[in-house]
């Protein structure tokens, strides 16, 4: 345990850095360069300080640490900060894909730089936030307020159809969370507090918790996104610029699945019950359906966000099934997916930094002239299918034998999945990678240079690590998983005692 | 019997001495002296509004029961005190730039205002009356203050013919609560209801309607806020700021200390108006700004959602609701004179512009200007960490804590809906290309909206002092 604040100093240390961004002036060009130096120095630093998280953090309790506590609004609603197993390795993935995102704008971002920066960096409080606020509003306030720079994010500096994109990412999350903010006023009202450890251990009414935890579900599902309200992702994604996609895809999509594992489950243990049979049939849709939906996109980006929604699918999936390997294999094939879908999305961007193009067909034959791109994109695509010895692996693998000790037919639709899911990233290496170099204007692309080997090769080794030896992540996890389960088991108990007294 | 106690009502008469002195003034010295008579009136706001601080802060009455001084009417007073005072600040640039230079503006503000703080302390149907036509007829004249204007006289008749239906409407139901009560006073009526002697019979119910219609005239709440986009668009813009701001406050402040004090227990019988009321205008205000294309129309629109989101916290009844709707209304007032800092500042060479359109870009001529109109649009939107949302929090839970949970939800899926038009300003300023750029920001402008940017921005670090003045204040409509 540390004597100083540390979460805090993590979430806020990148604000610091907005404000030296901020004090920068000067011509057009040096501010630019400033802005960027600065912001990946405040990410590294970020990183580096939150990776004493990961060092103090102890493995064996699942009670939450680094807990930090001070008034705030009064009537309960306090300033709680706080990590548990669940919730750390976020934080680590939060810090450590954002000196990526910034190196991988750091060519292709060329107007109003200063600006992009500070939306980063502000962008990356409000992500960490998420993660580490034990206060219900605390968290919403972090949850909602990651709206605002993505949207410009998505608006300023996306494609051609960035205004209608980044619309829809706002309304669609907005109207899920209001609906989630209705069920926390109404547990505040009931709970007399916003604290989420105390009211993960209050037991609300059977009946409640169901519309409770479909308001949840409304906020989260969309976040996730789970079939049908996946439709913004695609958009999103495909508009938003590369280390955007990297971040909605590696961090915010997560914030939906973490926040399932952070409310729904241990508070709403008989709406998790209840629901878990939606929760499965929506996810197998979303795997079955958007799988086959990526195998006919024809542009690159968009093919990888449909692989993300079914991605997700498992993941919602794993967390549903409420056994341990389920759990942990979502949680970490959430961290898995925050790495390979993202690195997958810088590989999009290497080539769309060359050929202004995403178009599938306008690619063909890349081996022969960028043979380290192919590696790298190969390792990416074998690691997106789950291929033994990489990160998807693990996660994928624990959620199906998750899965089948619950529902055998679930796991043998979501097995489906997994084919569907390497032959459509199979597909699209092939059409991208192999085959004639016959395209005229392909015949000069240049191979990744040392900027992009150095944002790849941290992506690459953590692929590998997770793949192959995942105790460390695992070992995070154990102690709050199990407890999360008992609790929701004990907490199944109570309200059926309730049900049965009743009657 | 001895003289009645003036102290309690010292800001007032202060307020109506300093108005009648700077008429002097402005009499003997016309329009030149117009600027020292805006900057007095400021002195005089903040004076006020000192003075205001050391009034009781339980409840004391005068003259006969017929004024009340309490910490409600402190919360309320203070808030009104400074929006007017920014209301005139933000009027002298204009003002001089339009050429309307006239001394009286910032008379007619002062006495406005006087009108607003009478109506704050009403403890008298006839108090509460007189306060409501003191402010209205200095808003009437202001309204058409542009005399050689089309617009703006066509704005001030609308404006002064249903203003006076609704003033009207308001004294007849003053009538009829006095024909079935035989009184006037507000404890008095409290006293009736609370110990049963009198029924809420159908013509006391009818006299309450009349009540309600007319203060929802002066709130500018659907069914009654067909004036409001009208006149926001037709009167100069510092006095749309100024309407927007102070005189809604007071209106809100009638609102509640009439149906709290007196009509308390009747809660049964009004709440359903209410509710409605609330619903309508949240709903109107949502989907009708969508199409606007000015911005002060699309202000207008808007200002009556934020007023049906504030009458959701009275329709909860309870004291968390009061205290939902002062929170609300303190930062809603903040958010306004922000953005018509801003509005303000969209002046071409040629004049000012009104046109949506014309913000295309901003963000790149104008960053800070923009960045803080990005930070008023998303908080009127009520995104967190904004100030406005914290408004639309506590309201919800005074809605959800008194059972009105549909009514909550109703509320905040309109929410939604406004953001879009919220949102869309953002995409005009920040995504779009650059139009012709705004001249230079005056520095009072640029101040004002600094200043409350800064408030919006940060209000989420020290919410304490706003929301211990708003528990305070609503405790004692309760006591």
């Amino acid at each position: 345990m540390l004597d100083w604040p540390i979460l805090s100093t993590v979430t806020f240390l990148p604000l610091v850095g907005v404000l030296l961004i901020l004090l920068t002036s000067g011509k057009e060009e040096s501010s630019a360069r400033n802005a960027r130096w600065v912001a990946l120095w405040t990410t590294l630093f970020t990183f580096v300080i939150s990776l004493f998280v990961w060092i103090n953090f102890e493995n064996g309790t699942a009670a939450f640490q680094f807990v930090e506590k001070g008034d705030w609004l009064g009537g309960n609603i306090n300033y709680h900060m706080g990590v548990d197993g669940i919730s750390m390795l976020f934080i680590i993935l939060t810090t450590f894909l954002m000196p990526l995102c910034i190196l991988a704008s750091w060519e292709a971002i060329t107007v109003r730089v200063r600006e992009y920066m500070i939306a980063f960096l502000v962008m990356e409080t409000l992500m960490i936030g998420v993660f580490c606020a034990l206060d219900m509003v605390l968290f919403y306030l972090f949850f909602e307020a990651g709206l605002i720079p993505m949207f410009l994010i998505i608006g300023i500096w996306g494609g051609a159809q960035r205004v209608y994109a980044s619309f829809k990412f706002f309304l669609y999350t907005l109207i899920g969370s209001v609906l989630m903010l209705a069920a926390m006023i109404t547990m505040y009202f009931i709970a007399g507090t916003t604290d989420i450890p105390t009211l993960i251990d209050f037991n609300f009414d059977p009946h409640l918790q169901l519309w409770l935890w479909l308001a949840f579900f409304a906020s989260f599902a969309v976040k996730v996104p789970m079939w049908p309200v996946h439709t913004w992702l695609p958009d999103a994604h495909v508009q938003a610029p590369t280390a955007g996609s990297v971040i909605l895809a590696g961090v915010l999509l997560k914030m939906g699945g973490y926040g399932f594992l952070r409310f729904s489950i241990p508070m709403f243990p008989e709406g998790s019950d209840y629901f878990a049979p939606l929760i499965f049939a929506l996810s197998v849709v979303a795997i079955l359906y958007t799988s086959l939906v990526a195998l006919v996109q024809k542009d690159m980006k968009k093919l990888i966000a449909y692989s993300s929604v079914a991605h997700m699918g498992f993941i919602t999936i794993g967390m549903f099934t409420l056994t341990q390997q389920g759990l942990e294999g979502g949680i970490l094939q959430m961290i898995s997916h925050g790495i390979v879908s993202g690195a997958l999305f810088l590989c999009v961007g290497v080539v769309y930094d060359r050929m202004h193009t995403r178009e599938i067909a306008r690619y063909g034959g890349l081996v022969n002239r960028m043979p380290r791109y192919a590696l790298i994109f190969m390792i990416f695509t074998m690691a997106t299918i789950g291929l033994p010895g990489t990160s998807g692996f693990v996660g994928e693998f624990l959620i199906l034998v998750g899965t089948y000790q619950v529902n055998t037919t679930v796991a043998f639709l979501a097995t489906i999945g997994v084919i569907l899911g390497a032959a459509y990233s199979l597909w699209l290496y092939r059409r991208v990678v192999f085959g004639e170099l016959v395209k005229e204007d392909l015949k000069n692309i240049v191979d990744v240079g040392r900027r992009e080997i150095i944002i790849f090769t941290p992506l690459i080794l953590v692929a590998f690590w997770i793949g192959i030896y995942p105790e460390p992540f695992l070992d995070v996890m154990h102690a709050s998983v199990i407890n999360l389960m008992d609790q929701h088991e004990t907490a199944l108990q109570a309200g059926k005692a309730i049900i049965n007294a009743s009657k | 019997m001895g003289l009645p106690d003036f102290s309690i009502a010292l800001p007032e008469i202060f307020l109506a001495c300093v108005a009648m002195a700077l008429l002097m003034i402005g009499a003997f010295r016309g329009n030149k002296a117009t600027s020292l008579i805006c900057w007095l009136s400021v002195l005089a706001f903040i004076i006020a509004g000192f003075l205001v601080q050391f009034e009781a802060q339980t409840s004391v009455t005068t003259f006969d029961g017929l004024y009340r001084d309490d910490a409600f009417g402190i919360f309320m007073k203070t808030l009104c005190l400074g929006a007017s005072a920014f209301a005139v600040i933000m009027s002298i640039d204009f003002n001089k730039r339009e050429k309307m230079v006239r001394f009286e503006f910032p008379i007619l503000i002062v006495i406005a205002t006087l009108g607003m703080m009478v109506m704050i302390s009403a403890n008298d149907l006839m108090t509460m009356y007189l306060g409501i036509e003191l402010m209205s007829l200095s808003l009437y004249v202001t309204a058409a203050f542009k005399r050689d204007s089309v617009r703006s006289t066509e704005a001030g008749l609308k404006y002064f013919v249903l203003g006076a239906l609704s003033s009207g409407m308001l004294l007849y139901g003053v009538s009829l609560i006095y024909g079935f009560t035989g009184t006037t006073n507000f404890d008095v009526l409290a006293g009736l209801f609370k110990s049963g002697a009198e029924e809420a019979g159908i013509g006391l119910l009818i006299g309450i309607v009349f009540m309600i219609a007319g203060l929802a005239f002066k709130v500018s709440a659907v069914p009654f806020h067909m004036w409001t986009p009208d006149v926001y668009e037709g009167v100069p813009t510092p006095v749309t700021a100024f309407f927007a701001a102070a005189p809604k406050v007071a209106a809100i402040a009638l609102f509640l200390r009439v149906f709290i004090t007196p009509f308390g227990e009747l809660v049964g019988q009004w709440q359903q108006i209410i509710i409605f009321i609330s619903v309508a205008s949240m709903i109107l205000g949502a989907f009708a700004a969508i199409n606007q294309k000015n911005i002060k129309r699309l202000m207008a629109y808007s200002s009556i959602g934020h007023i049906g989101y504030a009458l959701v916290g009275l329709a909860a009844g309870t004291e968390e609701g009061v205290r939902g709707v002062l929170i609300y209304m303190a930062i809603y007032v903040v958010m306004n004179i922000g953005t018509f800092a801003c509005i303000l500042s969209m002046r071409h060479r040629d004049g000012m512009v009104e046109e949506i359109s014309e913000l295309a870009g901003l963000s790149k001529s104008q960053p800070w200007m923009a960045f803080f109109f990005l930070i008023f649009m998303f908080s009127l939107a009520g995104i967190p960490p904004l100030a406005g949302f914290f408004g639309k929090f506590y309201i919800f839970i005074a809605a959800i804590n008194a059972g009105l949970i549909p009514l909550a939800v109703i509320g905040l899926v309109t929410s939604v809906v406004g953001a879009y038009y919220y949102l869309r300003i953002v995409k005009i300023m920040y995504f779009d290309d650059p139009a012709e750029g705004f001249e230079p920001t005056s520095r009072t402008q640029s101040i004002i909206m600094t200043v409350s940017g800064l408030f919006v921005a940060f209000f989420v670090l020290f919410p304490a002092p706003l929301l211990e003045g708003a528990q305070a204040a609503a405790a004692v409509l309760f006591s």
